[in-house]
């Protein structure tokens, strides 16, 4: 009893001594909340300064290519022309190379890890799948360079020269989108288990209550409820893969020319900007290189709004 | 019955192909930790702790500058980013729901998918070129727009598994909603916080691309500020495209390094959660 007396004493002299009345909002709440509130403005303003901030460093070459700039093919700092095609195309190319090689086995590792696997392996085989996102890109083109070129050189290319026609060089395309699905592996697994895990028990329940065999409740109930997210988990490897630039860089041969063939050395709109702009000299080159970085932002800012947009519609379903 | 044993049958290679994508994926993990490993190794050495980079033809000599300057940038990356990504997240968990909370929300996730190189190129152009010099400041802001998006989102997240009852117990108090968020709230998600900030911490570490041309590098000591600095990830790709035999070597080594403090840190980080989330 005389506890409650006292707290009822010491509440009273909280609010007396705050000057707060009931129903009022407390000083000291409106500046706290106007404090973590500007900080929360400051992610989205932050994103809208650094697109002004690259279209203002790119204006030269913008006016002076306009449209020019992403279908011709040439770059030449030193007559002033700048073509971001082959960068473009380089860009591209490797990127779906990579998701050709990884969506088949992330959607395989998300299934197993969220469907078939026995749960006692699941988190531990999900975190070192995660690993695999941890590792530096640096550290990925160090072992490109020194143990995935040289095989792919030695043992692998060889054997594909009669298909793609080039020459087994190791550093060239293949190489880049190999280790770019390497890199894009865990974002496209951990998000598409994510939302196979938001897709409703009821309904693996059913497909099982009607006899469906594992994997024919993952075809038939968990993967289409699941589509869009998976869809999403995709582009969000897409994006990755986009803006990639170490890794990428030491393995991909950097040569601005468009081949036919994945075992010729192409060149990442990223790995141009890595290599050329503590380089540039004239204004324009500098311009151009800042097109570019605009470029592949505002790519993978459309992107990254696809993709969660897609990823959020799944993971809101109604769960039961 | 024939067609249910061919779809048993069906569902066991599933199953096969299923664990041979594991496999697949594990694979240049494997590769990649095994050669970092064994290359790197023999490199370890008190020289390679202490000393500075040697002059080309010379070997020998060590990484003390670039463990130095990673230390640096992610110190100032930390101490940038760390009181906004906890205020912001804060502000998403406390006084959510509104739709500036759901594009704030929303421009985190966007940001964290924005190229590291783009970040590069924007801290170029608004620091470098202004202070007309690579220096430690820029590339410590550059790696700290890295951290922020990941260090609100998992404050917002894990302080909003803070029970409710402990902010009524403090408002009952008569305590304000700012000292309940303050004293309570932050104070009991607080191990859930430093897993957050460990995590970016380990990203912006390995980064290379944001501090090519904002910190770029120094091969002599320095630990100013206001001059370019050295760093890990760097040297390693300098070192790694050079045609030294005895640099490619060291490259390893600091590979090695690199990669045992991006370990720890993800370890690490994943044991705090797992031990609260058993309790």
């Amino acid at each position: 009893m005389k506890l409650l007396q006292d707290i009822t004493t010491k509440v009273a002299a909280f609010n007396i001594s705050r000057g707060s009345q009931n129903g009022e909002v407390n000083r000291g709440d409106r500046i706290f909340r106007f404090i973590t509130a500007s900080f929360a403005a400051l992610i989205v303003l932050m994103l809208g300064a650094m697109a002004l901030q690259m279209l203002r460093a790119s204006a030269p070459a913008i006016r002076e290519f306009g449209l020019g700039f992403v279908v011709s093919r040439d770059w030449d700092p030193v007559r002033d022309l700048f073509g971001a095609l082959p960068f473009i195309f380089g860009t591209v190319v490797s990127s779906i190379l990579a998701l050709i090689i990884a969506v088949p086995i992330s959607l395989g590792i998300a299934i197993y890890l969220s469907e078939l696997s026995p749960s006692m392996v699941r988190k531990p085989l999900g975190f070192i799948v995660e690993l695999l996102a941890a590792i530096p890109s640096v550290v990925y083109g160090l072992w490109g360079i020194f143990v995935l070129a040289p095989l792919l050189r030695d043992d692998i290319e060889p054997g594909l020269l009669p298909i793609f026609g080039g020459a087994a060089r190791g550093f060239d395309m293949l190489a880049g989108g190999l280790i770019l699905a390497i890199m894009v592996l865990p974002t496209i697994t951990s998000v598409s288990r994510e939302v196979m895990r938001a897709v409703p028990k009821t309904l693996r329940e059913g497909a099982l209550a009607l006899g469906a065999t594992r994997f024919e409740t993952v075809y038939t109930a968990v993967l289409p409820t699941a589509y869009s997210g998976i869809i999403g988990a995709v582009i969000l490897g897409l994006g990755r893969a986009l803006g990639e630039t170490m890794a990428v860089t030491m393995v991909i041969g950097n040569r601005a020319e468009i081949s036919t063939s994945i075992l010729d050395p192409a060149y990442t709109m990223a790995s141009v900007i890595a290599n050329e702009y503590t380089e540039a000299t004239g204004d324009l080159h500098l311009a151009a290189l800042s097109e570019i970085a605009l470029l592949l932002f505002a790519v993978t800012v459309i992107l990254n709004i696809a993709a969660r947009l897609l990823v959020w519609r799944v993971k809101r379903m109604p769960s039961g | 019955m024939d067609s249910y044993r061919r779809r048993r049958y069906i569902d066991k290679i599933a199953r096969g192909a299923c664990i041979v994508a594991l496999l697949l994926a594990l694979t240049p993990l494997v590769s990649l930790l095994i050669y970092v490993a064994s290359k790197g190794l023999g490199g370890i050495s008190l020289e390679f702790f202490t000393e500075l980079p040697k002059p080309v033809g010379e070997l020998g000599g060590g990484f003390a500058n670039a463990i130095i300057g990673t230390l640096v940038l992610v110190g100032i990356a930390t101490a940038i980013s760390l009181p906004l990504g906890v205020l912001a997240g804060v502000y998403l968990s406390e006084f959510g729901g509104s739709t500036f909370t759901k594009i704030v929300r929303f421009s985190a996730d966007v940001m964290s998918g924005v190229p590291s190189i783009a970040v590069g190129v924007f801290i170029y152009t608004l620091i470098v070129v202004a202070m007309r010099q690579f220096s430690a400041f820029a590339g410590g802001l550059a790696l700290s727009i890295i951290m922020l998006p990941t260090i609100t989102r998992t404050t917002e997240e894990l302080i909003r598994l803070v029970p409710n009852s402990l902010r009524e117990a403090g408002l009952a108090l008569g305590m304000p909603k700012w000292r309940v968020i303050v004293r309570i709230v932050l104070r009991t998600g607080a191990p859930g916080i430093v897993t957050g900030v460990m995590l970016a911490i380990a990203r912006a570490a390995g980064e290379t691309a944001p501090l090519l041309f904002t910190a770029l590098n120094n091969r002599f000591w320095s630990i100013s500020l206001a001059k370019p600095i050295a760093s890990l990830p760097v040297q390693i790709y300098t070192y790694a495209v050079s045609p030294f035999e005895d640099w490619h070597k060291q490259a390893w080594t600091a590979a090695l390094v690199l990669v045992v403090m991006v370990l720890v840190l993800n370890i690490g980080a994943r044991i705090i959660t797992y031990t609260r989330g058993g309790n």
